[in-house]
């Protein structure tokens, strides 16, 4: 469980089950009675609980922005495609915009792996039972990289579209990746993430018939939920869609490409 | 959680308290924090520490969002913030996504 937010971190989508059956009751009664009141005191705190990580977000950002770096925050549901997409794309454009990647994973390093095998320098965080990634643990992944050398950093979080929502991390950009199989009803399961994307990316289309997606509901869902967002319609597969992303991307990139220092 | 239990154990320490009997949080619906979820990390987090078995509450803080092109602030009816006046939907959010430790009782 991570303690942060409570959550089951085991288990696929439904993440949030929480097993309050398991031995758990809250009888906050016991041990507890108001024998006592004339000495209870009450102090009015009013403190932003997450106030240290957006403190620790805002010095990531101006640190990155000095570095001239497009920062990106990769978010999804667990095997949505992140990885596949970020190989894909390191693949087709990390020649011409350096990019480097954060990938943040419960426990396993598969995913940094498969992304260095791509030719992205790569660095993996493992979060252990925390089910999202905070600005300290980026900070201190992103010190293993040579930014000066890059121009795209991205930050694959783990696969979790609830908890890590709440977590800035000094991002630029807000990328939530949405695969066809997951049903056109998914934004409007996950209000507070899809409200908080910049870019919404419909991945895995290649499949979109064999699971009789409904793209137009799709793209009014994503549309009603998150008004602000860019939507993109890939597959890091067969490569639909790709080349839209990099336009985007190079549109947002600090530095122009052959500008970088080699 | 940990996070508000550091907090609340900070202030208890400040005001030289030994025990946090209750523990008042407010939460935005639009927070991403499930209050079920936080209720049993308080229980797990809370063991073997001053706030053991306080009471824990929370507020549930509505959304309110702003309409731009109407320049008032409206309660959405779901979640898709419509304005109730001129029909467009906003993206502009003023309260909802708080997550704050309000206030402490101890002794
Ligand atoms: N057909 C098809 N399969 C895809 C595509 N993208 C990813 N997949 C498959 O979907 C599965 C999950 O992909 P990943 O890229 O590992 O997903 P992820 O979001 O990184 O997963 P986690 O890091 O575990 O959350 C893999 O078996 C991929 O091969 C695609 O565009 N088309
Ligand atoms: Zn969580
Ligand atoms: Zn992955
Ligand atoms: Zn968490
Ligand atoms: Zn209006």
């Amino acid at each position: 469980m991570c303690t942060n937010c409570g959550c089951s971190v085991v288990g696929e989508v439904g993440i949030h089950s929480h097993s309050h059956e398991n031995g758990h009751s809250h009888s906050h009664e016991n041990g507890h009675h108001h024998h006592h009141h004339d000495t209870h005191q009450t102090i009015a705190v009013g403190q932003a609980v997450l106030a240290k990580n957006d403190r620790l977000a805002e010095r990531n950002r101006g640190y990155f922005m000095a570095k001239n770096l497009l920062v990106l925050n990769v978010l999804s549901s667990p095997g949505s495609g992140k990885t596949a997409f970020l190989e894909r794309m390191v693949q087709d454009i990390g020649s011409r915009i350096p990019t480097g990647i954060i990938v943040g994973d419960l426990e396993t390093d598969n995913d940094a792996v498969r992304l260095s095998n791509s030719g992205a320098a790569t660095v993996q965080i493992t979060t252990g039972t925390v089910c999202h990634l905070e600005s300290d643990m980026v900070l201190k992944a992103a010190q293993q990289l040579n930014l000066d050398r890059l121009d795209v950093l991205v930050i694959e979080n783990v696969g979790n579209l609830v908890c890590p929502a709440a977590y800035d991390l000094g991002e630029d950009l807000r990328v939530v990746l949405l695969s066809v199989t997951e049903g056109e009803d998914k934004p409007l399961k996950y209000p507070t993430m899809f409200k908080s994307a910049q870019v919404v990316i419909i991945s895995k289309i290649d499949l979109a018939e064999a699971v009789e997606f409904d793209r137009e509901k799709a793209l009014e869902n994503i549309r009603k939920m998150a008004p602000q967002a860019t939507i993109f319609e890939v597959s890091s597969r067969k490569g639909q869609g790709m080349t839209e992303w990099y336009g985007y991307l190079q549109q947002h990139l600090k530095k122009s490409p052959v500008s970088t220092i080699s | 959680m940990e996070n508000t239990l550091n907090i609340a154990l900070d202030c208890a320490k400040a005001q030289n308290a030994s025990k946090i009997h209750r523990l008042k949080m407010r939460v935005g619906d639009l927070s991403g924090v499930v209050p079920d979820a936080l209720e049993f990390a308080f229980d797990v987090v809370t063991r073997g520490t001053i706030a053991e078995g306080a009471e824990f509450e929370i507020e549930r803080v509505p959304v309110i969002c702003h309409c731009p092109t109407c320049d008032r602030d409206f309660e959405p009816m779901d979640w898709f913030y419509e304005c109730p006046h001129c029909h467009q939907l906003t993206p502009h959010i003023q309260s909802g996504q708080e997550i704050e430790l309000t206030s402490l009782e101890v002794s």
